[in-house]
Protein backbone atom coordinates (compact mmCIF):
# COMPACT_ATOMS: atom_id res chain seq x y z
CA UNK A 1 0.00 0.00 0.00
CA UNK A 2 1.26 3.43 -0.80
CA UNK A 3 1.69 5.66 1.68
CA UNK A 4 -1.02 8.32 2.22
CA UNK A 5 0.27 11.73 1.87
CA UNK A 6 -1.28 15.06 4.34
CA UNK A 7 -2.55 17.28 2.29
CA UNK A 8 -0.37 20.65 1.53
CA UNK A 9 -2.11 23.92 3.54
CA UNK A 10 -1.25 25.68 0.62
CA UNK A 11 -3.12 23.45 -1.85
CA UNK A 12 -6.71 24.64 0.71
CA UNK A 13 -9.11 26.97 -0.10
CA UNK A 14 -11.75 28.29 2.37
CA UNK A 15 -15.31 26.26 1.01
CA UNK A 16 -13.53 23.50 -0.71
CA UNK A 17 -15.09 20.40 0.16
CA UNK A 18 -12.25 18.17 2.11
CA UNK A 19 -14.09 14.86 3.21
CA UNK A 20 -17.90 13.53 2.82
CA UNK A 21 -19.10 10.24 4.41
CA UNK A 22 -22.66 8.72 5.66
CA UNK A 23 -22.58 6.60 8.73
CA UNK A 24 -25.49 3.94 9.17
CA UNK A 25 -25.82 2.98 12.91
CA UNK A 26 -27.36 0.38 14.02
CA UNK A 27 -28.43 -0.18 17.95
CA UNK A 28 -25.22 -2.84 17.60
CA UNK A 29 -22.83 0.61 17.03
CA UNK A 30 -24.76 2.18 20.27
CA UNK A 31 -23.72 -1.04 22.69
CA UNK A 32 -20.01 -0.82 21.29
CA UNK A 33 -19.68 2.71 21.71
CA UNK A 34 -21.45 1.88 25.22
CA UNK A 35 -18.67 -0.50 26.01
CA UNK A 36 -15.60 1.01 24.60
CA UNK A 37 -16.57 4.41 26.62
CA UNK A 38 -17.54 3.00 29.49
CA UNK A 39 -20.98 4.87 29.22
CA UNK A 40 -23.60 2.87 29.78
CA UNK A 41 -26.55 5.48 30.30
CA UNK A 42 -30.04 2.75 29.22
CA UNK A 43 -31.42 5.97 27.47
CA UNK A 44 -28.73 4.58 24.52
CA UNK A 45 -30.24 0.79 24.24
CA UNK A 46 -33.33 0.35 26.52
CA UNK A 47 -36.39 1.55 24.63
CA UNK A 48 -38.51 1.45 27.94
CA UNK A 49 -36.31 3.84 29.41
CA UNK A 50 -35.72 5.68 26.71
CA UNK A 51 -39.53 6.19 26.45
CA UNK A 52 -39.90 6.43 30.45
CA UNK A 53 -37.82 9.64 30.13
CA UNK A 54 -39.80 11.17 27.51
CA UNK A 55 -37.63 10.34 24.73
CA UNK A 56 -39.59 9.22 21.39
CA UNK A 57 -37.10 6.59 21.18
CA UNK A 58 -33.00 5.13 21.94
CA UNK A 59 -30.59 7.76 21.00
CA UNK A 60 -26.74 7.67 19.97
CA UNK A 61 -24.35 8.72 22.11
CA UNK A 62 -23.39 11.94 21.62
CA UNK A 63 -20.12 11.26 21.94
CA UNK A 64 -20.44 8.69 19.59
CA UNK A 65 -21.53 11.28 17.16
CA UNK A 66 -19.25 13.25 18.17
CA UNK A 67 -16.63 10.77 17.62
CA UNK A 68 -17.54 9.12 14.14
CA UNK A 69 -18.20 12.66 12.36
CA UNK A 70 -14.54 13.60 12.60
CA UNK A 71 -13.18 10.05 11.31
CA UNK A 72 -13.62 11.72 7.26
CA UNK A 73 -11.36 15.06 8.40
CA UNK A 74 -8.24 12.36 10.41
CA UNK A 75 -8.64 10.22 6.75
CA UNK A 76 -8.53 13.37 5.00
CA UNK A 77 -5.13 14.24 7.16
CA UNK A 78 -3.96 11.04 7.72
CA UNK A 79 -2.54 11.00 10.83
CA UNK A 80 -5.53 11.67 13.37
CA UNK A 81 -2.56 13.22 15.68
CA UNK A 82 -3.22 16.44 13.65
CA UNK A 83 -6.22 17.10 14.61
CA UNK A 84 -5.37 20.24 17.43
CA UNK A 85 -8.65 21.29 18.38
CA UNK A 86 -12.15 19.67 18.05
CA UNK A 87 -15.82 20.95 19.30
CA UNK A 88 -19.21 20.33 18.82
CA UNK A 89 -22.28 21.46 20.17
CA UNK A 90 -25.02 18.96 20.70
CA UNK A 91 -27.97 20.27 19.02
CA UNK A 92 -30.60 17.31 18.30
CA UNK A 93 -30.34 14.00 19.45
CA UNK A 94 -29.93 10.85 16.51
CA UNK A 95 -32.42 8.50 17.43
CA UNK A 96 -31.56 5.23 16.52
CA UNK A 97 -35.06 3.14 15.14
CA UNK A 98 -34.37 -1.42 16.76
CA UNK A 99 -35.02 -2.05 12.72
CA UNK A 100 -34.09 0.45 10.54
CA UNK A 101 -31.19 2.33 12.58
CA UNK A 102 -30.20 5.67 11.38
CA UNK A 103 -28.03 7.15 8.96
CA UNK A 104 -25.71 10.30 9.49
CA UNK A 105 -24.49 12.23 6.88
CA UNK A 106 -21.28 14.24 7.13
CA UNK A 107 -19.80 17.02 5.19
CA UNK A 108 -16.25 18.37 5.48
CA UNK A 109 -15.80 21.73 4.27
CA UNK A 110 -12.11 24.33 4.79
CA UNK A 111 -14.10 26.95 7.17
CA UNK A 112 -10.89 29.01 7.79
CA UNK A 113 -7.03 29.12 6.95
CA UNK A 114 -4.76 30.01 9.93
CA UNK A 115 -1.16 30.23 7.28
CA UNK A 116 1.07 31.46 10.32
CA UNK A 117 -0.28 28.59 12.21
CA UNK A 118 -0.53 26.01 9.09
CA UNK A 119 -3.89 25.58 10.49
CA UNK A 120 -7.30 24.72 8.73
CA UNK A 121 -10.28 25.02 10.04
CA UNK A 122 -12.29 22.20 8.85
CA UNK A 123 -16.26 22.92 9.67
CA UNK A 124 -18.33 19.71 9.35
CA UNK A 125 -22.00 19.76 8.53
CA UNK A 126 -23.53 17.14 10.25
CA UNK A 127 -27.62 15.90 9.46
CA UNK A 128 -29.45 13.06 9.77
CA UNK A 129 -32.30 13.78 6.63
CA UNK A 130 -32.44 17.27 6.87
CA UNK A 131 -32.23 18.18 10.78
CA UNK A 132 -28.47 19.09 11.46
CA UNK A 133 -27.73 16.92 15.24
CA UNK A 134 -24.42 18.74 15.79
CA UNK A 135 -24.10 22.45 15.52
CA UNK A 136 -20.65 24.90 15.28
CA UNK A 137 -18.67 21.83 14.66
CA UNK A 138 -15.06 22.53 13.99
CA UNK A 139 -11.92 20.75 13.57
CA UNK A 140 -8.60 22.51 13.91
CA UNK A 141 -6.04 20.09 11.79
CA UNK A 142 -2.27 21.31 11.86
CA UNK A 143 -0.80 20.75 8.47
CA UNK A 144 2.69 21.69 9.07
CA UNK A 145 5.91 19.95 8.29
CA UNK A 146 6.49 18.37 11.88
CA UNK A 147 10.19 17.41 11.49
CA UNK A 148 9.99 13.30 11.24
CA UNK A 149 6.71 12.65 11.81
CA UNK B 1 -26.68 24.56 41.10
CA UNK B 2 -24.01 26.18 43.55
CA UNK B 3 -22.38 28.57 41.73
CA UNK B 4 -19.87 28.10 44.28
CA UNK B 5 -18.42 25.47 42.55
CA UNK B 6 -16.11 27.91 40.69
CA UNK B 7 -13.18 27.97 41.58
CA UNK B 8 -12.97 24.81 43.82
CA UNK B 9 -10.14 22.31 43.81
CA UNK B 10 -10.28 18.62 42.61
CA UNK B 11 -7.78 16.29 43.58
CA UNK B 12 -6.40 14.54 40.24
CA UNK B 13 -7.98 11.46 39.35
CA UNK B 14 -5.87 7.92 39.54
CA UNK B 15 -3.61 7.61 36.76
CA UNK B 16 -5.25 5.70 33.96
CA UNK B 17 -2.66 3.66 31.81
CA UNK B 18 -4.05 3.69 27.93
CA UNK B 19 -4.22 0.46 26.67
CA UNK B 20 -3.82 -0.68 23.32
CA UNK B 21 -6.50 -3.21 22.98
CA UNK B 22 -8.19 -0.27 24.50
CA UNK B 23 -7.63 2.66 21.68
CA UNK B 24 -8.21 -0.29 19.06
CA UNK B 25 -11.61 -1.10 20.71
CA UNK B 26 -12.14 2.47 21.23
CA UNK B 27 -11.54 3.38 17.62
CA UNK B 28 -13.53 0.67 16.44
CA UNK B 29 -16.76 1.88 18.29
CA UNK B 30 -16.07 5.48 16.56
CA UNK B 31 -16.10 4.10 13.13
CA UNK B 32 -12.18 4.90 13.01
CA UNK B 33 -10.84 3.21 9.80
CA UNK B 34 -7.08 4.77 10.30
CA UNK B 35 -4.62 2.35 10.26
CA UNK B 36 -2.29 4.69 12.80
CA UNK B 37 -5.12 4.08 15.47
CA UNK B 38 -5.71 0.29 14.94
CA UNK B 39 -2.35 -0.99 13.25
CA UNK B 40 1.10 -0.97 15.68
CA UNK B 41 3.22 -0.91 13.02
CA UNK B 42 1.30 1.79 11.06
CA UNK B 43 1.61 3.67 13.91
CA UNK B 44 5.32 3.12 14.33
CA UNK B 45 5.87 4.66 10.80
CA UNK B 46 3.79 7.55 11.04
CA UNK B 47 6.83 8.20 13.73
CA UNK B 48 4.75 7.18 17.28
CA UNK B 49 5.53 4.65 19.94
CA UNK B 50 2.27 3.15 19.52
CA UNK B 51 -1.49 2.94 18.37
CA UNK B 52 -2.64 7.05 18.29
CA UNK B 53 -5.93 7.58 20.09
CA UNK B 54 -9.10 8.93 18.25
CA UNK B 55 -9.82 12.76 19.11
CA UNK B 56 -12.53 12.13 20.98
CA UNK B 57 -11.00 9.39 23.21
CA UNK B 58 -10.32 11.62 25.98
CA UNK B 59 -14.19 11.34 26.92
CA UNK B 60 -12.95 7.97 29.16
CA UNK B 61 -10.72 10.14 31.25
CA UNK B 62 -12.57 12.92 31.36
CA UNK B 63 -15.60 10.95 32.48
CA UNK B 64 -14.16 10.20 35.85
CA UNK B 65 -13.66 14.11 36.70
CA UNK B 66 -17.40 14.62 35.88
CA UNK B 67 -18.24 11.54 38.76
CA UNK B 68 -16.04 13.47 40.72
CA UNK B 69 -18.26 16.84 39.94
CA UNK B 70 -21.81 14.91 40.52
CA UNK B 71 -20.46 13.56 43.56
CA UNK B 72 -19.94 16.90 45.57
CA UNK B 73 -22.28 17.02 48.05
CA UNK B 74 -23.27 20.42 47.58
CA UNK B 75 -23.25 20.76 44.32
CA UNK B 76 -27.14 20.40 43.41
CA UNK B 77 -26.32 19.04 40.44
CA UNK B 78 -29.47 16.21 39.67
CA UNK B 79 -27.90 13.49 37.42
CA UNK B 80 -30.85 12.60 35.97
CA UNK B 81 -31.52 16.42 34.31
CA UNK B 82 -28.18 16.57 33.01
CA UNK B 83 -27.93 16.97 29.12
CA UNK B 84 -24.65 17.16 27.30
CA UNK B 85 -24.72 20.64 25.56
CA UNK B 86 -21.10 21.07 24.27
CA UNK B 87 -17.80 19.35 24.00
CA UNK B 88 -14.24 20.34 23.37
CA UNK B 89 -10.65 18.79 22.93
CA UNK B 90 -7.76 20.76 22.74
CA UNK B 91 -4.79 19.01 22.85
CA UNK B 92 -0.40 19.33 22.58
CA UNK B 93 -0.20 15.86 21.40
CA UNK B 94 -2.62 13.04 20.50
CA UNK B 95 -2.92 10.25 23.42
CA UNK B 96 -0.78 7.13 22.31
CA UNK B 97 -1.01 3.81 24.12
CA UNK B 98 1.22 3.47 27.25
CA UNK B 99 0.52 6.85 28.10
CA UNK B 100 -0.65 7.39 31.87
CA UNK B 101 -2.76 10.13 32.19
CA UNK B 102 -4.24 12.01 35.19
CA UNK B 103 -7.15 14.46 34.98
CA UNK B 104 -7.89 17.52 36.81
CA UNK B 105 -10.91 18.75 37.20
CA UNK B 106 -12.05 22.81 37.25
CA UNK B 107 -15.27 24.11 37.09
CA UNK B 108 -14.78 27.39 34.72
CA UNK B 109 -18.46 28.80 34.86
CA UNK B 110 -21.92 27.68 36.72
CA UNK B 111 -24.62 29.65 34.63
CA UNK B 112 -28.71 30.01 34.86
CA UNK B 113 -30.74 30.41 32.16
CA UNK B 114 -34.48 30.44 33.08
CA UNK B 115 -35.03 27.21 34.67
CA UNK B 116 -32.18 25.98 33.55
CA UNK B 117 -28.21 25.93 34.56
CA UNK B 118 -25.15 25.45 33.06
CA UNK B 119 -22.00 24.37 34.12
CA UNK B 120 -18.63 24.40 32.27
CA UNK B 121 -15.91 21.46 33.01
CA UNK B 122 -12.74 21.69 32.39
CA UNK B 123 -10.33 18.78 32.49
CA UNK B 124 -6.80 19.16 32.21
CA UNK B 125 -5.15 15.94 31.33
CA UNK B 126 -1.38 15.53 31.80
CA UNK B 127 0.91 12.65 31.27
CA UNK B 128 3.57 10.75 34.07
CA UNK B 129 6.00 13.95 32.99
CA UNK B 130 3.32 15.89 34.11
CA UNK B 131 2.92 17.85 30.68
CA UNK B 132 0.01 18.45 29.14
CA UNK B 133 -1.43 16.46 26.68
CA UNK B 134 -5.33 17.35 26.40
CA UNK B 135 -7.81 19.69 27.79
CA UNK B 136 -11.45 18.32 27.82
CA UNK B 137 -14.41 20.86 28.03
CA UNK B 138 -17.44 19.71 28.51
CA UNK B 139 -20.97 22.37 28.86
CA UNK B 140 -23.53 20.28 30.96
CA UNK B 141 -26.93 21.85 30.83
CA UNK B 142 -28.93 20.96 34.21
CA UNK B 143 -32.91 20.75 33.17
CA UNK B 144 -35.23 23.01 35.68
CA UNK B 145 -37.89 21.12 36.81
CA UNK B 146 -40.89 21.02 34.28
Amino acid sequence: MAALQTPEFASLAVGDVVAEQSFALTRDTLVRYAGASGDFNPIHYRDDVAKSVGLPGVLAHGMLTMGFAVQPVVDWAVDPGRVVDYQVRFTRPVIVDPELGAVVQVVAKVGQLDAEAAVARIDLTVKVGEETVLGKAQVRVELGDRGGR
Amino acid sequence: MNPELVGREFPPTAPYLVGREKVREFARAVLASTPISLDPEAAKAAGYADVVAPPTFAVVIQEQTLAQLLAEPDAGIDFTRVVHGDQRFVQTRPIVAGDLLTATLAVTSVKSLGAHSMVTAESTIADADGAHVVTAISTLVVRGED
